[in-house]
């Protein structure tokens, strides 16, 4: 019995550190994909959403993103709904923060309503696709938990494997696992896995670009849903950086006249 | 055409706006959409002597914007023709504007539509616009008002300044209309307080701020009262109301508080007219479960009490009820939702029960249904003259 407690005295500071290595390497990597993201001001792009269900019946969103980077805190963005035509001119307008709820307001055209609206909806569907909220929204550091899980390569580049546990509230997810690309910083794969910890969506980005020749960007995203066989492609384009976007256009009175 | 005046002065502002800049892109959207209403019961009155209705409504918008929207053109019509009803036959323009965005200040001047308020039952604090009553009873259709705004947006908030130099009076169904008081509005006699009549000209001012969780609206408003008073008259043809508009000023509160899936709201007016002053209320909350149990799905409840210190003497029907909701979004490819909400009077027990959903059939078809009925309306209520008024409505839209 004293030989195990020595055993044990001798070998669990060293699993102690080896926990926090790779928890340590894990947030490392995630500080420095934010890191090498910074000072991009703000951000536009086109975005064409596909969605596909088993029987490969489709339908198709339009969309555009305007984002503003806020120093200290969460990005400002605005969502703007082009089509299908019964939700032109919707907009989404979000304050998203690192830790606190984000603040949120919905554009309802034909009353011309600004709704603020819970941001507690973060497993939801966004717009009926395999997209949910929380895929979608400003990835901040704080947002997560990290583990370090190794090297590999994927499609013949070198990838770090690190997992990640969200640490918001009402997340869909007990963990995502996500190949990070050595030299892009940027996500390749993003393995998503419901909270019965089963298996639920596969996330693969390709096309990535640079751009102002230090901001690595996707143009396409397939999100495919294992459990009900539904899938959505996502097509990013018409990127566009230091577009001279203030906070007066990510307020209240802006949404009133997206167009 | 009494409504000329205003409407070429939006249209000479906006025509000058457009001028000396290059208006390629304009954006072209809308919807042509096709109504049928089916009546459960036979009429009150002899005029009203069917049970099924066709309507057709076209409601298109033309927008230019450039600068980054900040300089914006908007155009948006709207017409309905109704196969029974002359007076829900009618025409309206929308909106025709300009907005011009500065750094601190917005100027949006011409035919628009505003937005106040946070609840969902009624919309008290919402006085800028007048209400089409013959579109929908929910008072959410509203008609164009000409106007000049100035938004003053700062760190502490935004500061609304509104003239509004033209009265919009409101339409109310025909004698062969349905869903109307009874005897019916006589639209040709309306009286007002003021002297310049429909040319009164309003002021408003309203401030409103976010600080964290809460959204706060704060407003004034002086000027001719949206709801008229309906003055009983015997005419050769037999008796009709005679709509009486007072000068009112109105003070206003719109407030919700944002916590997680809560959203606490509460509106309250007084209001002043040389008549009589009163207060009245609305608050409650809607608390929704987001995506229940992993299915995509989220559902909603709205309960709301309304109130109005008038009590009996309350034109509206909401002078002591309770309103209970659910709302239901299948957050699917083709966005179906729905809405159940009962209007409750707690002493008397008449309820006013509101169903309606909506699904998207093709990229622009989408389908709506819409059912009203009227439980244990007394004859003497507010809404006795629609008792028998009980309907269900399917509606066509395509957009573009």
């Amino acid at each position: 019995m004293k030989r195990l407690i020595t055993v044990l005295l001798v070998f669990l500071p060293l699993a102690t550190a080896h926990a926090t290595s790779v928890e340590q390497r894990g947030l490392e990597i995630a500080k420095e994909m934010d890191q090498r993201d910074l000072g991009f001001a703000d951000q536009v792009a086109e975005l064409v959403m596909i969605l596909r269900n088993k029987q490969n019946d489709q339908s198709v969103r339009k969309i555009r993103n305007r984002t503003l980077e806020v120093q200290g805190d969460g990005d400002k963005s605005l969502v703007i709904f082009d089509s299908p035509a019964d939700v032109k001119g919707t907009a989404f307008l979000s304050y998203t923060h690192a830790v606190k709820p984000d603040d949120q307001w919905l554009y309802l055209p034909a009353l011309k309503r600004v709704k603020r609206i819970s941001s507690s909806n973060k497993s939801g569907p966004f717009m009926g696709s395999e997209f949910a909220y929380e895929d979608l929204t400003s990835q901040e550091v704080e947002k997560y938990k990290y583990k370090y899980i190794g090297d590999e390569k994927l499609d013949g580049r070198d990838v770090f494997v690190i997992e990640r546990y969200p640490q918001y509230s009402k997340s869909g997810y007990s963990k995502q696992v996500v190949w990070v690309d050595k030299a892009y910083y940027q996500p390749l794969k993003t393995k998503f896995y419901d909270r019965k910890n089963s298996l639920l969506k596969t996330l693969t980005i390709t096309g990535y670009k640079q751009y102002l020749n230090k901001y690595w960007r996707p143009s396409k995203m397939m999100m495919i849903n294992h459990q009900t066989g539904k899938q959505t492609e996502l097509t990013w384009s018409h990127y566009r950086f230091r577009t001279g976007l203030t906070s007066r256009d990510f307020d209240r009175n802006a949404l009133k006249r997206v167009q | 055409m009494a409504v000329g005046n205003p409407f070429t002065v939006a249209a000479v502002v906006v025509m000058l706006a457009a001028v000396g800049v290059n208006v390629s892109a304009a954006d072209l959207s809308g919807y042509v959409a096709t109504e049928w209403r089916d009546f459960v019961h036979d009429a009150l009155a002899d005029p009203q002597d069917y049970r099924t209705g066709v309507s057709l409504s076209v409601n298109p918008e033309l927008v230019s914007s450039w600068r980054q929207d900040k300089r914006q053109i908007r155009f948006s019509p709207f017409v309905r023709i109704d196969t029974h009803d002359s007076e829900r036959s009618h025409a309206d323009i929308r909106e025709l504007s300009y907005s011009h965005a500065l750094r601190e200040w917005e100027w949006r001047v011409g035919v628009r539509k505003v937005f106040w308020g946070v609840t969902e039952s009624q919309h008290l604090v919402d006085i800028i616009n007048q209400t089409d009553f013959v579109e929908a009873l929910d008072g959410e259709e509203k008609l164009g008002q000409p106007m000049i705004n100035a938004a003053w947006i700062k760190s502490w908030g935004t500061l609304d300044f509104f003239v509004l130099p033209y009265f919009r009076e409101r339409p109310f169904a025909g004698s062969r209309g349905r869903l109307r008081v009874n005897p019916p509005v006589d639209m040709k006699n309306v009286q007002y307080e003021s002297p310049d009549k429909e040319k009164h000209t309003d002021f408003a001012l309203r401030y409103s701020h976010t600080l964290g969780d809460w959204d706060l609206g704060l407003a004034y408003f002086n000027g001719t009262a949206r709801s008229p008073r309906l003055i009983p008259q015997i005419q050769i043809t037999g008796p009709v109301l005679i709509p009486y508009y007072d000068l009112m000023q109105q003070v206003s509160i719109d407030l919700q508080a944002t916590k997680e899936a809560w959203l606490w709201k509460l509106e309250s007016i007084y209001q002043h007219r040389d008549i009589e002053s009163y207060a009245a209320g609305t608050g409650g909350f809607e608390y929704t479960f987001f995506d229940l149990s992993g299915t995509g799905m989220d559902v909603g409840l709205v309960c709301e009490y309304l109130w109005d210190d008038r009590g009996a003497k309350t034109p509206t029907p909401f002078e002591d009820d309770v309103m209970v909701g659910v709302r239901l979004a299948l957050n699917d490819a083709q966005s179906t939702d729905a809405l159940i909400a009962v209007v409750k009077d707690r002493h008397s027990g008449q309820a006013l029960i509101t169903v309606e959903a909506n699904r998207r059939l093709t990229n622009n078809v989408k389908l709506g249904l819409e059912g009203g009925f009227f439980s244990h309306i007394h004859a003497d209520d507010v809404l006795g003259s629609m008792r028998r008024d009980d309907y269900i409505q399917v509606e066509f839209a395509y957009h573009f």
